[in-house]
């Protein structure tokens, strides 16, 4: 494995563990959840495998599962939206192409195309999870309330992460 | 042949997609089966582990200590307390019966994990199977019921708690002695709704919901809250009771598992009836 590979390998835990241990407690008015590891997700590099997209999904969801006692719904909605990326990806190609090892994030591009390529996703994400949860509709205005609000906090803290980090990187 | 690999292979990322979302929705479906999936949850040792550390981070180191000896001594007292209810009310009967005195067996165990905002809620303790607690057994706390537990490992175990939409448990106005299902809504983890309470009963607020004892998991009489609200539409059957938890699911520190030792027999005996009609 090469230095990015274990480099990216130890981002993977940070986010989990960053996610299981604060932003799991940091739940405003029991409706706008934080789901700070689509972080990590997102912002894999554009050329990445497929398959390993979703076998990273699939690793993640599940770890993050085993913490929320709730096995197999995050697992579900991140298998789904690695699935959609690269698709996604090729809609919003850039004039020119991509930039090899090119991150899809705020620094690589800019702050509205990243909103344009993370909020659906985010969204369908959300709604995969909150609805699954709920069992259905029955309590539809409720969760889509929850979906909505958790959008909203969980991009927020993506956008502000990485422009601290980003920041001091360059 | 070839071309069915061929075909496959031009659309290996669609059929890796299928593969791991059903693998993902068989989990899903096992861990909703009541006491299921039994080691993919945070009663998992390191999982639990790392719950743990989190939660104490949380706790005054010094408050631990005396919190713990006084939930020890809450248990210890709770079941002497039952146990002489149960000799008064065997001093009536012509024979004590010992099984029946100790009936019930309470076990003290803290919380090192708990969510009040999510639709299904679950709570993690750190007593397991090695101090004898089994999946259904009742989890109080001093204020009033918390949940059941769902699963065990050695050292830790997952509670379902009543702020789940899937759980329902038997209440009683203790005013009237009307029974109804005690069942949460999703929204508020302060107010539950007791539903099935007949038109002609007029619940009052500030009546005491408390349990019913039916299903044989919750001692009778455990406090579930006060009534803060009543509900009846024109054409409703029934009244729509909602309930002010008396427990404050967000403090939640020191819960107590009830056991009850005649559950089995029971259990065996309404199975007996039920398979004779």
């Amino acid at each position: 494995m090469n230095r990015f590979g274990i480099f990216q390998a130890v981002l993977f835990f940070v986010y989990l563990l960053v996610q299981v241990m604060l932003f799991k407690n940091a739940v405003f008015f029991h409706t706008a959840f934080c789901f700070f590891y689509l972080g990590y997700l997102l912002r894999l590099p554009v050329e990445t495998n497929h398959l390993a997209l979703m076998g990273v999904g699939f690793g993640m969801g599940f770890l993050v599962d085993l913490f929320y006692d709730s096995l197999g719904l995050h697992t579900m909605a991140c298998v789904l939206i690695m699935y959609l990326r690269p698709y996604w990806l090729s809609v919003l190609t850039p004039q020119g192409g991509y930039d090899s090892g090119a991150i899809p994030g705020v620094a690589h591009f800019s702050l509205q195309w990243f909103f344009v390529y993370a909020v659906p996703l985010v969204l369908l994400h959300h709604s995969v999870l909150f609805f699954i949860e709920a069992g259905g509709f029955d309590y539809f205005w409720l969760t889509a309330g929850k979906v909505g609000a958790s959008i909203l906090y969980t991009l927020l803290v993506l956008v502000m992460v990485e422009v601290l980090f980003a920041g001091r990187k360059r | 042949m070839e071309r069915i690999f061929l075909f496959i292979y031009q659309y290996r990322a669609f059929f890796t997609f299928l593969v791991l979302e059903l693998v993902a929705v068989w989990l899903f479906l096992q861990n909703n089966q009541y006491q299921g999936a039994r080691f993919f949850n945070s009663a998992n040792g390191v999982v639990a582990a790392i719950n743990g550390f989190s939660k104490n981070m949380a706790d005054y180191f010094s408050l631990r200590q005396t919190n713990q000896a006084l939930a020890e001594e809450n248990a210890m007292l709770r079941y002497e307390l039952e146990k002489r209810n149960r000799q008064l009310e065997n001093i009536k009967s012509v024979t004590a019966d010992s099984a029946i005195i100790r009936q019930y067996n309470f076990v003290s165990a803290k919380v090192v994990n708990n969510s009040v905002s999510r639709f299904t809620n679950f709570l993690t303790i750190n007593k397991g199977s090695d101090d004898g607690l089994e999946p259904g057994m009742a989890v109080i706390s001093q204020a009033g019921v918390v949940g059941k537990i769902k699963a065990t490992s050695r050292h830790y175990s997952v509670v379902t708690s009543v702020l789940n939409v899937d759980v329902m448990i038997s209440g009683v106005l203790k005013r009237t002695g009307h029974f109804g299902t005690v069942q949460w809504d999703g929204s508020n983890p302060d107010y539950i709704h007791l539903k099935y309470i007949p038109r002609h009963v007029k619940p009052v607020k500030g009546d005491t919901v408390i349990t019913s004892g039916y299903s044989g998991v919750f001692p009778e009489g455990i406090l579930i809250g006060t009534v803060s609200d009543v509900q009846l539409s024109q054409e409703a059957p029934f009244n729509l009771v909602i309930v002010k938890l008396a427990q404050d699911f967000r403090r939640l520190a020191w819960v107590t598992v009830v056991r009850n030792r005649l559950l089995p027999e029971l259990d065996s005996l309404e199975l007996r009836v039920s398979n004779f009609q």
